[in-house]
C-alpha cells in the first residue's frame, strides 16, 4: 500500500518485478473476461430471461421479435449506461483517493454526487429543466462546487486526516440533503420527477441518455487515464513530487476537472450512487499494488463489472420488481467501508 | 491537587449561570408552546387557552385545546427535550460535536425498525413506536460492537455509525421501494419527522421516555465532566468508568429511541441543541438539562415555523429542523476549519 519509488523511477528489472508485471497482465485479462461475462448476463437476464444464443442472434440481426425489442430498446441501453457510469465512478474514486491521499475518499461519501444531484433538483424545481442533457450542466456545476468545498473544509489545517475528510463530506451531504427536502416540500410537482431520478437507477432511462453524456464521459475518462503518472508523483507528497519535476497544483486542478466531469455525467445519468468509488480502487490495489497507471486502467474494467453485477443482482433478487442499483451498491459497499474503518490505523496513501 | 480544587471552584462558579440559562430556556419553550396552542385553523386567544388549561374553558375551546393541539404541543416539548439530552450525552461520550444520535445512525436504525413494522408487519400506532425502539437499540449495540477493538475509540464510533447508517438507509429505500404506493407515501412522510396529528398515544410514549430516562442521564451525567478528562483521571476521582459510560449510553439510546418512536426521525435537534445551550451558558459543557430545555425550545419554535411558514400548508417540522440544522452544520465546519489552522 505504501508508495514506493518504483512507481516513478523505473527499478532495475528483477525476477520479483517481472512476476508482478506478469500478474498485472494476467489480472487485467481476467478482469476483462469477467466484464464480458457480466455484460452478457446483463443483456440476457431480467424479468424475461433470453437465451444467450438468441441474444447473440438478435444483437446483430434485429428482427421484429419481442426478444429483439427487449435487447435493443431496454437491455442494451441499460448495459451501456452501466458501462459508462461504472467506469466514471470507479475512475473518479481512484482520482479522488490519489488527490486526497485518503483510502476512504469516494464521490458518494465526500458529497460530490450529492452536490451534483442538489443542483439537478434546483434545475428541476425552479428552472423547469426536464431532460438529461439539461441536467448534466447543473450536475457539473454541483459536482465542481462540492468537491472544491470538501477539499477546502476537510483538507485544510495542518493534519487533514482521512476521517476528518469523511466527516466533512458526510456533513455536506447532510446539509444538501436537508436543502433538497425543503425544495421538494415546496415544489410537489418536482418531487415526482425527482423521485424517479433520485434512487440511483438504470431503469426508465431512455436510450439517448448514454449518448448525451458520452462526450463528457469520454473526456473525463481520457483525462483521468493520462493523469496516472502525475498521480504517482503526487503520492510521494508535494515536496517530493516537485523534486521529481511534477506540478502538484496543476495535477490537483486537472484531477478536480476529471472528477467533476466523471461524477457530474454519471450522476446526471443515473442519480447519486454510493460506495462504487470506494470499492473499485480498493479491489484494483489488491491486484496491482500502488502504481496509479495500473489502478486507473483496472478501474475502467472493474467499475463497470461491479455496477453491472449489482444491477443484475437488483433485477434477480426481487423479481418481478427490481431493486435500484444504488441500493444494491450501498448494501455491498457499506460493509467494505466498515471493514476499512475497523483497521487499527488507516494507512494514508 | 490544587488544580483539581480550583477546577471544582470554577465549576461551582459556572453552575448558577447554566441553571439560569436552563430555567430561561424552559420558560421560552413553554412560552412558544403556549403560542402554538393559540395558533391553527381556529385562532384561540391566549386568555381563552389559559382558561381552558385551568379547567374553566367552554366546550368548543376545550375540544380544540385538549384534543387537537395539546397532544401535539406536549409531544413537541417532550421529543425536543429527549433529543437535546440524548445529543448532549453522546457528544460528551464521543468527544465530538458530530457524535449526535442522528449522525451516528441511531435514528436511521429506529426508522428501519418502524418501517419494518409499518410496511412488512402492517402495524400502526404504538406498534410502530415499539419497532422504532427495538430498531434503535439493536443498531446501537451493532455500532458499539463494530467499533469495539480493545476499547472504543470515540472517532471510530462515529465512522462506524456513518457506515451502518448508509447500510440502513439502503434498507429503508428498499423497504419503501417494495411497498404499495399509498403505504410508501405514508412511510416517506414518517421518515421526515413530524408532529402533525400526534395524539395521546405519542404523548405517553415520549412522556414515559423522558420521565424515566432524563433523571437517569442527569444523575450519571455528573460523571461526564470527569470522563471527558480521560479514563485514568476519572478512575482516580472514584468514578466507576465503564459502568457510568454504559448506563449513560443506554439511557441516551433510549431517549432518542423514544423520541423517534413518537415523532419520527427528526434531524439536527440532537446535534445543535447541546452546543447552543453551551454557548448561552458560556461553559464548554453546559450539562444535560440546559441541552434538553434548548431541544424543547428549538423543536417548539420549529413547529411554530412549520405551521406558519406556508399559509394553509402544515409542513412537517423535520423539514424546518433540517434546514436550520444544515445552516448550523455548515457554520460548525467552517469554525472547525478555522480552529485547526
Amino acid at each position: 500500500m505504501e508508495p514506493t519509488l518504483t512507481a516513478v523511477i523505473a527499478a532495475p528489472p528483477s525476477s520479483a518485478h517481472q512476476n508482478r508485471a506478469k500478474r498485472r497482465w494476467i489480472g487485467f485479462v481476467a478482469a476483462l473476461a469477467v466484464l464480458f461475462v457480466v455484460i452478457a448476463v446483463s443483456i440476457a437476464i431480467g424479468s424475461r430471461t433470453i437465451e444467450l444464443s438468441t441474444v447473440w442472434q438478435v444483437l446483430w440481426h434485429p428482427d421484429n421479435s419481442p426478444e429483439s425489442a427487449i435487447v435493443h430498446d431496454l437491455r442494451l441501453p441499460r448495459t451501456l449506461l452501466g458501462l459508462g457510469v461504472g467506469a466514471a465512478l470507479g475512475l473518479a474514486g481512484t482520482v479522488m483517493q490519489a488527490l486526497t491521499r485518503n483510502p476512504l475518499a469516494e464521490p458518494g461519501l465526500l458529497g460530490v454526487n450529492m452536490g451534483a444531484s442538489t443542483l439537478v433538483v434546483v434545475a428541476i424545481a425552479f428552472l423547469g429543466v426536464t431532460t438529461a442533457s439539461g441536467y448534466v450542466w447543473f450536475a457539473f456545476l454541483g459536482a465542481a462546487l462540492t468537491s472544491a468545498a470538501v477539499f477546502a473544509l476537510g483538507g485544510a489545517g495542518r493534519h487533514p486526516t482521512p476521517e476528518r475528510q469523511i466527516l466533512a463530506g458526510v456533513s455536506i451531504t447532510a446539509v444538501l440533503g436537508a436543502f433538497v427536502w425543503v425544495i421538494l416540500v415546496l415544489r410537489r410537482e418536482a418531487f415526482d420527477r425527482y423521485r424517479h431520478w433520485d434512487v440511483g437507477s438504470f431503469s426508465d432511462r431512455d436510450s439517448g441518455t448514454v449518448l448525451r453524456i458520452l462526450p463528457f464521459l469520454a473526456v473525463g475518462i481520457v483525462l483521468a487515464l493520462i493523469l496516472g503518472r502525475q498521480l504517482n508523483a503526487l503520492s510521494l507528497g508535494d515536496d517530493s513530487a516537485t523534486a521529481v519535476g511534477a506540478h502538484p497544483v496543476r495535477i490537483r486542478a486537472l484531477g478536480l476537472l476529471a472528477v467533476t466531469l466523471l461524477c457530474g455525467a454519471a450522476t446526471a445519468a443515473a442519480g447519486p450512487i454510493w460506495f462504487l468509488g470506494l470499492a473499485v480502487p480498493y479491489a484494483a490495489r489488491m491486484i496491482v499494488g500502488s502504481d496509479y497507471r495500473w489502478i486507473l486502467a483496472y478501474a475502467v474494467i472493474i467499475g463497470p463489472a461491479l455496477i453491472l453485477g449489482a444491477d443484475v443482482l437488483g433485477r434477480v433478487l426481487v423479481t418481478p420488481a427490481e431493486l435500484p442499483v444504488g441500493v444494491v451498491t450501498a448494501f455491498l459497499g457499506a460493509p467494505l467501508f466498515i471493514a476499512l474503518c475497523r483497521r487499527r490505523r488507516l494507512s494514508s496513501l | 491537587m490544587r488544580t483539581v480544587v480550583r477546577g471544582a471552584g470554577l465549576s461551582v462558579r459556572i453552575y448558577p449561570r447554566a441553571l439560569i440559562v436552563g430555567v430561561l430556556l424552559l420558560a421560552a419553550a413553554l412560552a412558544v408552546a403556549l403560542v402554538n396552542l393559540t395558533t391553527g385553523d381556529f385562532p384561540v386567544p391566549v386568555a381563552d387557552v389559559l382558561k381552558s388549561l385551568a379547567g374553566k374553558g367552554d366546550a368548543g375551546t376545550d375540544f380544540i385545546v385538549y384534543e387537537l393541539r395539546l397532544p401535539r404541543v406536549l409531544v413537541t416539548l417532550l421529543v425536543g427535550a429527549a433529543l437535546g439530552a440524548s445529543g448532549a450525552v453522546f457528544q460528551s461520550l464521543t468527544r465530538n460535536p458530530l457524535g449526535s444520535p442522528d449522525f451516528i445512525g441511531l435514528t436511521t436504525g429506529a426508522a428501519s425498525g418502524a418501517l419494518i413494522v409499518m410496511l412488512i408487519a402492517g402495524g400502526g400506532g404504538a406498534q410502530v413506536g415499539v419497532g422504532a425502539i427495538v430498531g434503535c437499540v439493536i443498531t446501537a449495540v451493532v455500532i458499539y460492537l463494530l467499533a469495539f477493538r480493545r476499547g472504543v475509540q470515540p472517532f471510530r464510533l462515529v465512522l462506524m455509525g456513518i457506515g451502518v447508517s448508509a447500510l440502513l438507509e439502503a434498507l429503508n429505500s428498499y423497504l419503501i421501494y417494495r411497498a404499495r404506493l399509498n403505504e410508501a407515501i405514508a412511510a416517506q412522510v414518517w421518515l421526515i419527522g413530524s408532529v402533525n396529528g400526534r395524539g395521546w398515544t405519542e404523548v405517553i410514549i415520549a412522556g414515559v421516555t423522558v420521565v424515566l430516562l432524563l433523571p437517569t442521564v442527569v444523575y450519571f451525567g455528573r460523571h461526564l465532566k470527569l470522563l471527558a478528562l480521560g479514563d485514568e483521571m476519572a478512575v482516580l476521582q472514584g468514578v466507576p468508568v465503564e459502568r457510568s459510560r454504559a448506563i449513560l449510553a443506554l439511557a441516551a439510546v433510549g431517549l432518542s429511541a423514544g423520541a423517534t418512536a413518537a415523532a419520527g426521525p427528526i434531524a439536527f435537534v440532537a446535534l445543535a441543541a447541546p452546543p447552543l445551550a453551551a454557548r448561552l451558558s458560556r461553559s464548554p459543557n453546559a450539562g444535560i438539562l440546559p441541552a434538553a430545555m434548548m431541544g424543547a425550545m428549538l423543536l417548539s419554535a420549529g413547529d411554530w415555523a412549520a405551521q406558519n411558514a406556508l399559509p394553509g400548508n402544515d409542513i412537517p417540522v423535520g423539514v424546518i429542523t433540517a434546514a436550520l440544522g444544515g445552516v448550523y452544520l455548515t457554520w460548525l465546519l467552517f469554525r472547525e476549519r478555522g480552529a485547526r489552522r
